[in-house]
């Protein structure tokens, strides 16, 4: 199957005007025309998968995505009520929501499906699909905005999300539902009336939408939290759809970009903005937050003890880790080592790494995440040594971004990394997953490599790396 | 027409795992019970008012959001199934409401009055929110009584807790002028947790009660503060810090309820009645019953 990707990306307003009273406003009316536009080009673009972010579904237990093939209700704003409803069937890829699903967990996400009868599908959603996709010809997946989720959080939800349009050739189209500013009239306006709610809000807008024409997506995700802070209303779900957007798109910022709508819908800004991923003149990044593959957060929360950070380096206070593997320790110091916080506890009395002269050897890295250790992808066998099923390209992933931790600890990059001794468990089930993250990461870096296969780890990791490194200049 | 009564205005907060562990036959998924200390405090509740006769509830919830204005659940009666967005694996509960419209209008009209946004929802399509219908069940699981509904008003996000409380004063000082002038005898709900910090995992069986705690101390001594504050018939202190505190404690009170409650009931200067207190998925909440016949006895 040739590799998905994502065909197009569609930022669209989420009051229910543009469906049930585009007729009372001329904005409103032109909003309407633009999602009718954006409409005709997915069909164009031969799209075979919508895929919604929508910031008026919150969700609290990590993300939520809907996956019943066929939610029908009829739907009423809790705000615009006097408008009307909605009623809506939808066409929902219940498969690709069950993969999306299990992506997200292989990245560390906590994330769950829903598919019961009656599920309130959310304003933003439900005007999205209607407009968008009017006969419900493309399938479309939902996924909610989680009140706690931040940058790291949203972009690997992304991340995730394109795994599995690769992994299954789908030409997908991303949308955000959401305003720009968010503040609203607070009462009931004469629709003829309606305007941007302040000229600070309609300025910001008009800035952010200059960028957006420019195709500086990833420009306008690394300035969502100002963005929140000068044009947002304090909801509980803060501007986030830009970080995912720009997730779902390798956080570029060479997009074509065309902004085909932009009015006040009771004060809010309504926006419809086309992204087409063929390269534009912009590029270079103005802004230069960290890119991040894994979710590394604290969520075991319902564990106390898991969630305290070590802070002890006493190499005989090893304690125990959970039951599947073995006791962990503080990292040991001595005049050359580096250890780092961000990269997971050695199983034995040894440093993460160790310099000498220009040169830095690292103890082997496996996939283990820092903090949790959970393994991402899965570990290979249970508790009881029951084998499980596992994904060695997630494991080989984070065993890469835990070699970027520690070299970034030493002051240097994974751009040092000279010579790679990997190790894998099962050469036969792995090699070929193991070898592609490879060619995608270390091998645009080109280090040296040997591959062994071997009986086993001391966790229950089937991958592990040696590495050595040019150590970066002494400060 | 005889006067109006407020017969008793109770805290009653609404996680819908509170539902889920009765295991009422209107909610389809079913549990091994679970949150027995909030579920006791409710059954106290009732017990507490089992004798006090009443014509109408008149609730707030958290959970039916509103930007313009305060809304009032405006037709005689809603039947449908409520599904909680956010824990659809809890509640999906099939209600059957009836809803007293003539001293929702005349809350509604007095609000008006006042200089409040305001608005009559009359669509017979919308669905009343998971918070509503929780504290409805909880605090009277017969639903031989018709409600009032107000939404909250999210001046809280729009502007500040002060703003939030500034305009809840208000709309809780015409909520009991229309009440007394009605001739009704009603029991006021402000429905919502304290503190409000939320686990975002959940355990495989969610009502497995070995993982349930509060998520910070900082949070457990903000409730208790407030707690004492109820026991002791301190509602001005409560007004008082009311923006500390749901700033530092992402109180849920940030939706109005609490606030619109006391004013409601005139700013009780006599104690509340604590009938339970236990956290939901790391939340804080209490469920407390200022009566009236402790006002009668306080103002003599
Ligand atoms: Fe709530």
């Amino acid at each position: 199957m040739s590799d998905g990707k994502l065909v197009g990306s569609y930022i669209v307003p989420v009051h229910p005007h543009t469906v049930l009273a585009a007729d009372q406003n001329e904005g409103w009316g032109r909003l309407r025309d633009a999602f009718g536009e954006a409409a005709q080009r997915i069909k164009d673009s031969d799209a075979d998968l919508l895929i919604i972010y929508s910031t008026t579904w919150p969700s609290i237990i990590g993300h939520q995505i809907i996956a019943d093939p066929n939610p029908e209700w009829v739907m009423v704003d809790n705000d615009f009520h006097d408008l009307g409803s909605i009623p809506y069937s939808f066409n929902i890829d219940e498969e690709f929501a069950h993969a999306w699903n299990q992506a997200n967990e292989n990245r560390g996400l906590k994330s769950r499906t829903v598919a019961y009868h009656g599920f309130p599908i959310d304003v933003g959603s439900v005007v999205a699909l209607k407009l968008l996709n009017p006969d419900n010809a493309i399938p479309a997946v939902i996924v909610s905005s989680n009140v706690y989720a931040n940058r790291a959080e949203t972009t690997v939800l992304a991340k995730a999300c394109m795994d599995v349009v690769k992994a299954t050739g789908r030409k997908a189209v991303a949308v955000t539902a959401m305003s720009l500013s968010n503040r609203m009239f607070t009462k009931p306006i004469d629709p003829k009336d309606d305007k941007i709610h302040s000229l600070k809000d309609d300025e910001w807008n008009r800035k952010i939408l200059e960028f957006l024409g420019e195709g500086r997506l990833e420009d306008v995700g690394q300035l969502s939290r100002t963005i929140h802070r000068q044009i947002r209303v304090n909801k509980v779900v803060a501007f986030k759809p830009m970080w995912w957007l720009s997730g779902m798109n390798q956080n570029r910022n060479n997009l074509t970009g065309e902004v085909l709508a932009y009015e006040a819908i009771h004060g809010a800004g309504g926006a419809v903005v086309h992204l087409d991923p063929a390269a534009s003149g912009a590029g270079d990044k103005e802004y230069d937050e960290d890119d991040v593959e894994y979710f590394l957060g604290e969520r075991n929360v319902l564990d106390a003890q898991s969630d305290e950070t070590e802070t002890v380096s006493d190499p005989v206070s090893a304690k125990p880790a959970n039951s599947n593997g073995p006791a962990l320790w503080e990292p040991t110091v001595s005049k050359d080592s580096v250890n780092s916080s961000a990269a997971p506890k050695p199983v034995g009395a040894y440093p993460h790494a160790r310099r000498v002269g220009d040169l830095l050897y690292l103890s082997g890295v496996g996939p283990r995440q820092p903090g949790t250790n959970s393994i991402p992808g899965g570990p290979i066998h249970d508790a009881d040594g029951q084998p499980l099923d596992y994904d060695i390209k997630a494991q080989t992933h984070a065993v890469v971004q835990n070699i970027t931790r520690i070299l970034e600890e030493a002051g240097g990059s994974i751009n040092d990394v000279l010579d790679v001794t990997s190790f894998l468990v099962d050469m036969d089930r792995d090699f070929k997953g193991y070898n592609e993250v490879w060619a995608e990461t270390l091998g645009k870096v080109g280090p040296t490599r040997t591959t062994l296969a071997i009986r086993a780890l001391p966790t229950p990791i089937a991958v592990e790396m040696k590495v050595i490194a040019k150590a970066p200049a002494k400060k | 027409m005889s006067k109006g009564e407020i017969v008793a205005g109770c805290l009653a907060p609404h996680p819908p795992h509170l539902v889920y562990a009765e295991n009422p036959e209107q909610n389809e998924p079913t549990a091994e019970g679970g949150w027995e200390q909030l579920r006791w405090g409710y059954e106290r509740l009732r017990e507490s008012l089992a004798d006090v006769e009443y014509d109408t509830i008149v609730l707030l919830s958290p959970h039916w959001q509103t930007y313009i204005g305060t809304h009032f659940l405006g037709l005689p009666k809603f039947k449908s199934l409520s599904v909680d967005p956010v824990f659809p694996n809890l509640f999906r509960y099939h209600y059957d409401l009836d809803i007293d419209v003539d001293l929702a209008r005349q809350i509604h009209d007095k609000a008006a009055d006042a200089g409040l946004a305001v608005k009559m929802m009359e669509n017979p399509d919308f669905r009343v929110d998971y918070g509503t219908i929780t504290t409805g069940h909880m605090f009277n699981p017969q639903w031989d009584k018709p409600l009032v509904v107000l939404s909250s008003n999210r001046s809280r996000d729009y502007y500040s807790v002060e703003v939030m409380q500034e305009m809840m004063m208000e709309l809780g000082r015409v909520t009991r002028e229309a009440i007394l002038a009605s001739g009704k005898k009603v029991v006021v709900l402000a429905s919502n947790s304290l503190s409000h910090r939320h686990f975002t995992t959940e355990s495989a069986i969610p009502e497995d009660m070995s993982k349930e705690h509060i998520t910070s101390h900082a949070m457990h001594l903000w409730d208790m503060r407030m707690i004492e504050y109820f026991r002791t018939g301190q509602s001005q202190r409560i007004l008082d810090e009311m923006p500390e505190f749901t700033e530092q404690a992402i109180a849920e009170s940030d939706g109005g309820g609490l606030s619109w409650l006391l004013s409601t009931l005139d700013i009780p200067n006599y104690p509340g009645i604590l009938h339970g207190y236990g956290t939901i998925i790391g939340t804080g909440n209490a469920i407390v019953e200022w009566p009236e016949r402790n006002h009668k006895e306080a103002s003599e």
